[in-house]
């Protein structure tokens, strides 16, 4: 319905070959109930979609979890998605990765890796000092580099480390990196359970937006740095997953096929799984990835908007958590109607007598309470 | 200009089925080429230099005075890290 005429192909599989992970960051975007997802692909499985999406078009093949290198048949994984003419994409925390394994996705033919960044013990605020992880990175950065990949990092920026985010690029420089994405949180998934304790101020992103410039131009020579604005402060809508079903299709671990990796939460919409489909029937004909192709199915302010192509109403899944309508224009947009909820959320980060609850960290164990006190979808706002 | 363009480091050119032209792949990203970008970047081996590519090309399009234009080219992909230029002892 309302799809676009013509559909091309994707650029970007995103293989989600695990929901397991040994870390627990408060920001994850993975589903807080994914402890019951708890059946993966098989290693033949990914094999086909693999070689369903080449067919396809795609040409970028992200590896991505969960951690990724938890699959202890990663290598064989990347081997056959370089052979068949993938650009292929490792996104990890690097924890677990040894001298061996590194060897082996050399062997396969693997393009890059992203090494991520993140809070990796429950002492959040010692995240910068805690040399534990700044160790291993070190370690793993070095590993990467010797072999010859570029050096790419990835960090989530939020309310808590924001502040020191000076410190973080000279962090990344003193490993080496070559690129360093600051990403600040976006607030899905258990970021947005912990949203309160992990937006900044205004105050603060504009001071770190300040520190980044100065470092931007400091090492030019050397390092290119991205910078991520967070949504909710730029009020304005992002075009997200640069449009449904244009860009990207991710496969996440049970093998349920997605135009973002987390459209799963969007209720009555179904989203086909590549043990029943092919990859063909799922980007081109499934109700799930047509549904918000193009520009058909706005309504209000969306439909009348002179931004509608640019911005394509913003992020569907945002509207659905904070205005409970996943067909309303993203609540970030000064135009909708819903978007005291975003002004309400950061004027709180603003208000220094602000209560906040307690982290809630990414496990299972608190997966599985989520998922069986929520009888209804996420709560919002 | 002298010497030898190889792709860049994280660089991978290709030939796109799908989107029908070359392509350059890097993390997390491509670049679709136009046909004359395609021939160049696919002459830019690491083996001919800049002299043998022109050669090469005027006699593949039985064309001549090509030199301004791939080396304008070269110079832009260069500038943008997509090709690094060898110069020295071994070309």
């Amino acid at each position: 319905m309302n799809a676009p005429a013509k559909i091309g192909p994707p650029m970007w599989l995103l293989a989600e070959v695990t929901y397991r992970c040994p870390l627990h960051c408060v920001f994850c975007y993975n589903p807080v109930d994914f402890a019951k997802h708890e059946v993966e692909l098989s290693t033949d499985d990914w094999l086909r979609v693999l070689r369903e999406g080449r067919e396809l078009g795609a040409v970028q093949c992200g590896f991505s979890g969960g951690e990724p290198l938890l699959r202890d048949d990663l290598e064989i994984l990347i081997g056959e998605a370089r052979q068949l003419g993938y650009y292929t994409n490792l996104i990890t925390s690097g924890v677990g990765l040894t001298e061996a394994r590194l060897d082996a996705f050399k062997a396969a033919g693997l393009d890059h890796i992203q090494l991520s960044f993140q809070d990796s013990t429950k002492e959040i605020n010692d995240f910068l000092t805690h040399t534990r992880t700044f160790d291993l990175k070190q370690k793993v950065g070095e590993m990467i580099k010797a072999r010859g990949w570029p050096m790419v990092m990835n960090v989530v920026i939020h309310r808590l480390n924001i502040d020191h985010i000076g410190r973080i690029i000279e962090m990344a420089d003193a490993l080496g990196a070559e690129y360093l994405e600051l990403a600040n949180a976006q607030y899905y998934s258990w970021a947005l359970l912990n949203r309160d304790q992990l937006m900044p101020s205004r105050e603060q992103l504009r001071r770190a937006e300040a520190v980044t410039n100065e470092w931007k131009e400091k090492l030019a020579e050397r390092m290119r740095i991205l910078f991520v604005v967070p949504d909710y402060h730029e009020g304005k809508p992002k075009k997200c997953m640069n449009g449904w079903g244009n860009v990207f299709l991710t496969v996440t671990p049970d093998g349920t096929a997605l135009p973002c990796h987390t459209a799963r939460m969007l209720p009555g919409l179904s989203f086909p799984n590549v043990r029943d489909s092919s990859l063909r029937e799922i980007w081109h004909e499934s109700e799930g990835f047509n549904h918000y192709r193009g520009t058909g199915w706005m309504k209000k302010p969306c439909r009348d908007c002179d931004h509608k192509e640019e911005d394509l109403g913003g992020c569907r899944c945002q509207a659905y958590l904070l205005a409970g309508d996943a067909d309303a224009a993203d609540p970030v947009c000064p135009k909708s109607p819903h978007h005291e909820i975003v002004s309400a959320a950061l004027e709180n980060a603003t208000n220094p007598n602000r209560q906040t609850q307690p982290l809630i960290f990414r496990d299972p164990k608190e997966s599985r309470r989520l998922t069986r006190e929520a009888k209804t979808p996420s709560p919002t706002a | 200009m002298d010497g030898t363009p190889r792709l860049g480091h994280g660089f991978r050119f290709q030939w796109e089925p799908a989107q029908k032209c070359h392509v350059l792949l890097y993390p997390e990203g491509m670049i679709k080429l136009n046909q004359s970008g395609g021939e160049i970047l696919a002459r830019c081996d690491g083996q001919r230099d800049v002299a043998a590519i022109v050669a090469d090309l005027e006699a593949a399009f039985s064309a001549s005075g090509l030199r301004g234009d791939v080396e304008g080219f070269l110079a832009m992909a260069i500038e943008k890290r997509w090709l690094k230029l060898e110069t020295g002892a071994k070309a």
